[in-house]
């Protein structure tokens, strides 16, 4: 039993999209004290009404399987997957990040922001805001150097995360 | 395919709300509802006024309608129906909720609310019910729209009844009760995500019995899953432990399963288990959990919970797999359907019952049961407790009797010293341990059963908890029989108070308890006090004859500690004997005292 062995997982959940539903999946990890990194919920068919939810947590094994089954046994929750253990999958995020600076550090954010493909989406003659998507490691990074070069504020978008290869494994049932 | 089917489905059979909510109870063949009214459901009471057959059950106090309602569901096997208005009636609900969802006890708990467009304007009588709720029910709905409703209360009873059972609330706004909508039949409803898994994979079975068979040292130890499986679960038990010649263990849940008669039944297991019970489980090698879910009254500490055994677990709600004790084999599955595949598996692969492999094994489980740690001795002429339930037990054991009780002392003594045979006949508030639900639980039993006995083994603290039901008792003539077991402490409270808190009974007594007797006959039944123990079987007698609601008020020795016991934070092979065991028994250690 990995007892003490701390793990990131990515869990992705397809749900009814219907009021409380939200509330049933947070309350779950607020009533138990696990650990909520990133949340992400959206409706991804309007027709039928189903919204995906991606949570990353962290936890030992125990605590892992204990979470899924807890999200397995809530009505509205059609499909839990643990993309994290079920093979290859990949991860993006979206953030926004404001930063104020003069001069060369002006310069240096525009040329971090191109080696990064961020792109600068509002400016003033003191500021820039950037958009930048990709990984939660290299959104890290791009906002660990921007805030070493100006005084930024950042909004992140939380990860949304699928599964790599041809199988549809989230799709609405029929 | 099915989607289609409930998009297409004909709408042509409208009616109101009320209507609805009242033809989707009785084609659930719901017979009997537990409430109270209010302004919020008013048109749904107008409703049952002008239906024949459903039975309400006006009750005293909301919480008494789902403990009703739990007794019900417990002593039948069908979900238990509550209705009762918005806020206060819905808040008074929450001990009830959390309490059938900690016994998995199907319920489902229709609530009013204010019209939908009073809804977050904190409106007389308005409690976010649904918020509220969240965390003690299964799965709770607030309705919305008419059309919604028919689906709502099928899936309800669906959800509240499948799977692990678990109580459901329906928030109903009062306009949603007046507008009209379809009413759609069970086959009509449309599809629910939930679908609980009930039998697991052959292989992982045939696995178990493989194991199983090798054991030197084998325990069975069952919870309240073989309960809620149905009475089919409990036959097999008995067919297993019959075919295996295994030691059997019941939880506090599953007390019934296998007829307390039976040999090769140990006892009930855990903090106030056997002495026999909990060794057997600190030393066997192969253990079969079939509907238990390693609760901390059972496992005592964790880290020395039965160190050298292989675990097998079977459960029908995943979530009760590796949350407490991480187990070698989980097995997810219906208990009676599990149990059944197991018995096959066994007889086909040709197991025997093996004597002299488990011979052993028994000759040490009897040197375990020879330390007798439920014996007493009655002397004097105080009555000792332990001796009351024992005198109860005989004089009831061979009459159709249902037992239910309270929290406390009172209720470990029931499960050491009333002996069940049959499953459903036991219903006690084990996770949550709700003072107060034995009274009306013992209601909800009645009135399932109307020609049975059904006592409540309570304390006199608990009862009072919610002793406004002798009113309801009245009213329905339930000849409901409470048997105080009167000390005058919170018994539990005093024991903990004693052996963790240096006897200092801090708002333990209670000072002004009231005279039993004259307050069974002001509320029109009958009452009686035994004060001594020749007066015991008297009182016993007269209760089992009074055709009325009886309160019979037993007092016993005030300071009598419930044994054997694991000390919190404690193994199971550092139990304490009796009250003289102090000196060779470790004291609570400080990470015991913070426990509960």
């Amino acid at each position: 039993m990995s007892e003490s062995l701390e793990q990131r997982h990515t869990i992705a959940l397809l749900v009814d999209n219907e009021p409380g539903v939200l509330a049933r999946v947070i309350g779950l990890f607020a009533g138990r004290g696990y650990n909520i990194e990133s949340l992400t919920v959206s409706e991804v068919d309007t027709v039928k009404g189903y919204s995906r939810i991606t949570i990353v947590t962290s936890g030992t094994e125990m605590v892992i399987q204990q979470i899924k089954a807890l999200l397995s046994r809530i009505v509205p929750v059609h499909e839990v997957h643990d993309l994290s253990i079920e093979g290859p999958h990949l991860e993006r995020e979206l953030a926004l990040i404001k930063i104020n600076n003069t001069g060369e550090q002006r310069i240096e954010a525009m040329r971090i922001a191109d080696m990064f493909r961020a792109r600068a989406i509002d400016s003033t003659l003191t500021s820039f805001v950037f958009e930048v998507t990709g990984s939660p490691r290299k959104v890290d990074a791009f906002i660990n150097l921007m805030s070493a070069i100006g005084n930024t504020e950042v909004c992140r978008g939380g990860v949304v995360a699928i599964a790599r290869g041809s199988k549809i494994e989230l799709g609405a049932p029929s | 395919m099915k989607f289609a089917k409930y998009q297409n489905r004909k709408s042509n059979n409208c009616m109101s709300g009320a209507a609805i909510i009242v033809k989707a109870l009785q084609e659930q063949g719901v017979e009997v509802i537990f409430g109270y009214p209010g302004g919020a459901v008013l048109p749904l009471y107008d409703e049952l006024f002008k239906t024949n057959n459903l039975r309400h059950i006006l009750v005293r106090h909301e919480q008494a309608a789902v403990h009703a309602a739990e007794g019900y569901a417990r002593s039948t096997g069908k979900p238990g129906v509550v209705l009762v208005t918005s806020g206060p009636g819905a808040t008074n609900t929450v001990t009830g909720l959390t309490d059938a969802l900690m016994d998995s006890i199907p319920i489902v708990c229709l609530t009013g609310q204010v019209p939908t467009h009073l809804i977050g304007t904190d409106a007389f009588q308005e409690a976010d019910t649904t918020g509220i709720t969240r965390a003690c029910t299964k799965h709770n709905y607030l309705v919305k729209k008419a059309e919604d409703l028919a689906d709502v209360m099928h899936e309800a009873f669906y959800v509240a009844a499948s799977g692990r059972p678990g109580p459901v609330v329906i928030d109903l706004p009062k306009d949603i009760l007046f507008s009209e909508g379809p009413y759609h039949k069970v086959e009509e409803v449309r599809p629910c995500a939930y679908k609980p898994q009930v039998l697991d994979d052959e292989k992982k079975i045939e696995t178990a019995v493989d194991l199983m068979a090798k054991g030197k040292r084998p325990i069975i130890y069952g919870g309240g899953g073989l309960i809620n499986s149905g009475p089919r679960a409990s036959e097999l038990l008995l067919e297993l432990a019959e075919l295996t010649g295994y030691p059997v263990t019941l939880t506090l849940m599953g007390l019934g399963a296998l007829p307390a008669s039976n040999s090769q039944f140990l006892g009930m297991l855990g903090m106030h288990g056997t002495y026999e019970a909990n060794l057997a489980m600190n030393q066997c090698d192969v253990m079969l959990n079939i509907g238990a879910r390693f609760d901390d009254r059972v496992t005592g500490r964790l880290s020395d919970f039965s160190p050298r055994s292989t675990k097998i677990h079977v459960d029908i709600d995943p979530s009760s797999i590796n949350k407490n004790v991480k187990v070698d084999l989980p097995i997810i599955g219906d208990a009676s359907m599990t149990i059944e595949k197991m018995i096959k598996i066994w007889k086909h692969k040709g197991y025997q019952k093996n004597d002299p492999q488990i011979k052993e094994w028994w000759s040490d489980i009897e040197g375990w049961r020879e330390e007798k740690c439920l014996e007493f001795k009655q002397e004097g002429k105080i009555i000792k407790p332990q001796y009351a339930i024992r005198r109860l037990f005989e004089k009831t054991a061979n009459k159709d009797t249902f037992i239910t009780t309270e929290v406390g002392q009172h209720q470990m003594w029931a499960a050491q010293y009333y002996g069940f045979e049959q499953p459903n006949r036991w219903m006690t508030s084990g996770g949550l341990g709700t003072m107060g639900y034995g009274l009306p639980a013992a209601m909800g039993v009645q009135i399932a059963h109307p020609e049975s006995l059904v006592i409540d083994i309570a304390g006199e603290a608990s009862i009072l908890m919610n002793i406004q039901e002798l009113s309801t008792m009245a009213q329905y003539k339930m000849p409901i029989k409470a048997f105080i077991v009167n000390n005058q402490w919170m018994g539990m409270v005093r024991q903990w108070q004693e052996l963790n808190h240096g006897s200092r009974y801090s708002q333990s007594y209670t000072e002004s308890l009231p005279d039993f007797v004259k307050l069974a006959d002001s509320f029109g039944g009958d009452g009686m006090v035994a004060e001594t123990v020749d007066e015991l079987d008297g009182v016993i007698d007269a209760m089992l004859n009074s055709e009325k609601f009886f309160l019979a008020d037993i007092r016993v020795a005030k300071e009598e500690n419930c044994f054997p016991m694991i000390p919190s934070g404690a193994a199971h092979n550092e139990m304490i004997l009796n009250s003289g065991d102090s000196g060779v028994t470790p004291k609570t250690t400080t990470a015991g005292m913070a426990l509960v």
